[in-house]
């Protein structure tokens, strides 16, 4: 059973999203998705300042086993990328919702379509 | 449900991610298989290889049989116990499967063989045995656990009876020996020393958790192939299959076409392939870039194109790794396509790493 905390956001590509005190977002992948790609051994973070829209790949996490692009759960202006993780890629396994964040996101809009955790939990299990 | 070994409940009660292989429902990893890879090539770790089908073949003209079936030769085997690495090719040269076979006495061999390929080779194997009257029986009352790295053998060996513990450890590489109801081999698909032991399926689960509790790791499948693609190890369907023969996939060393006389399935289809002159060469290579080299990406080398075989990050280089098939021109540089960029990697001399040491600069 993967962990999913109450109190995020979720898309149905296994990304996370918290909103921050100052309406900023952050972003990651889920618990699910770091034990589908098992250890992560490189991770392309986006760098401050990049636009993005809702859909779009925003980084690249590469584990042994396959390479998974991440998507933009909202559109806006990034704030800065985890650059943590280019020395230290598997904190995304160790700790998906917290040091494994991957990138903070300025929102154009707002979000919209994002699952609840119940939610979340009910499309993980549909999955199969 | 694919099939299932006497380990699976035990790997499922361990935590294991399950992923079918081959048609069997195995372990890839119990956590982490980066921390499974580093505890071999530290220490020890377990691996379940009871997938793969162990066969004895008994009868008089034992030896007869062998020396047709297999590329590699078996009159190598003159002390009982001695293992031998070889293909096992079908009229054209190409490679049915890779095996090992054992010799215990003139009448007894036994041979080990691959998950995915044992319904075929059993079938090959009895198509060659009546010539030879030799029987076969796929011992499916056992199970098969690996047991590797610099700790591996003692940790084994303190698990053992008084009177069959020094036997254990003078075991030769690449030598097994019954050792009461066991077989153990000291043999491995790791680069790093060990055992494999054959067991009766019903022991399997009591001794892997015994091996535990003396510190000896589990580790599942993604650690297996990271630590044989370092040792530079062939994986038969990724490295080499029917299609595709043992001289133009690194195996070469394996063939055997010293005695003249010993017409082994294959061998005249590699005599021309040979005269003809080989076309490709199976070369190891290390990625200079940063990304991860995977199966099937294309290689771009000054002489034509070839195709990566086997790839992956390697945990005790901390660089990406692979096993190719390329022109036979091709010199020391490379390029591979990885998702649309050319990266650039560079030909090394296999193996990657062996015995817990980096041995590419």
């Amino acid at each position: 059973m993967s962990n999913i905390p109450a109190d995020l956001k979720y898309t149905k590509s296994h990304e996370w999203v918290r909103t921050l005190a100052n309406g900023n977002v952050e972003v990651g992948i889920t618990d699910h998705a770091q034990g589908a790609l098992g250890d992560l051994v490189f991770v392309e973070v986006p760098e401050a300042g990049k636009a993005l829209k809702a859909g779009d790949s925003f980084a690249v996490v590469e584990s042994v086993k396959a390479a998974s692009d991440v998507y933009a759960p909202i559109g806006g202006a990034v704030v800065e990328g985890n650059t943590a993780l280019g020395s230290q890629p598997e904190l995304i396994n160790s700790e998906p919702y917290g040091a494994g964040w991957i990138m903070r996101l300025k929102p154009g809009s707002a979000p919209s379509g994002l699952l609840s955790a119940a939610e979340y939990q009910a499309h993980l299990a549909a999955e199969g | 449900m694919g099939r299932r070994t006497p380990l699976y409940d035990l790997h499922v009660e361990q935590g294991a991610r399950m992923v079918d292989f081959g048609g069997w429902d195995m372990p890839v990893n119990y956590g982490s298989q980066i921390e499974e890879h580093h505890a071999v090539r530290r220490d020890a770790g377990i691996f379940d290889v009871s997938h793969m089908c162990v066969i004895d073949v008994r009868g008089p003209r034992v030896r007869e049989f062998f020396s047709k079936l297999i590329a590699n030769d078996v009159a190598k085997l003159t002390q009982s116990g001695k293992a031998l690495y070889s293909c096992m090719l079908n009229e054209s040269g190409g490679v049915i499967d890779d095996l090992i076979v054992y010799f215990l006495t003139e009448s007894w061999f036994r041979v080990v063989v691959n998950a995915g390929t044992r319904d075929k080779d059993l079938a090959w194997m009895r198509g060659i045995a009546p010539q030879f009257g030799v029987e076969l029986t796929e011992r499916t009352d056992l199970a098969m656990l690996a047991v590797q790295g610099p700790n591996a053998r003692a940790r084994v060996a303190a698990l053992l009876p008084a009177e069959h513990r020094e036997a254990a450890l003078a075991l030769e590489v690449f030598f097994g020996r019954e050792l009461g109801p066991w077989f153990v081999a000291r043999t491995g698909y790791t680069g790093e020393d060990g055992f494999e032991i054959i067991l009766p399926a019903g022991e399997a689960a009591r001794v892997w958790r015994t091996l535990n509790e003396h510190g000896v790791k589990s580790a599942g499948l993604g650690a297996r192939d990271t630590l044989r693609l370092e040792a530079a190890m062939n994986l038969y369907g990724n490295d080499m299959d029917e299609n595709q023969n043992p001289l133009e996939s690194g195996l070469a060393w394996t063939v055997s076409f010293e005695n003249p006389a010993r017409d082994f399935v294959g061998r005249r289809a590699l005599e021309s392939l040979k005269s003809a002159g080989l076309e490709k060469k199976f070369v190891a290579l290390l990625l200079e870039d940063r990304g991860v080299l995977r199966g099937h990406q294309k290689v771009v080398t000054g002489s034509g194109e070839g195709e990566i075989t086997s790839g992956t990050f390697s945990p005790t280089m901390e660089k990406s790794i692979a096993l190719a098939r390329v022109p036979r021109g091709t010199g020391a540089t490379v390029q591979v396509d990885v998702r649309g960029k050319l990266l650039n990697a560079r030909v090394v001399k296999a193996p990657f790493v062996r015995h817990g040491k980096i041995l590419v600069s």
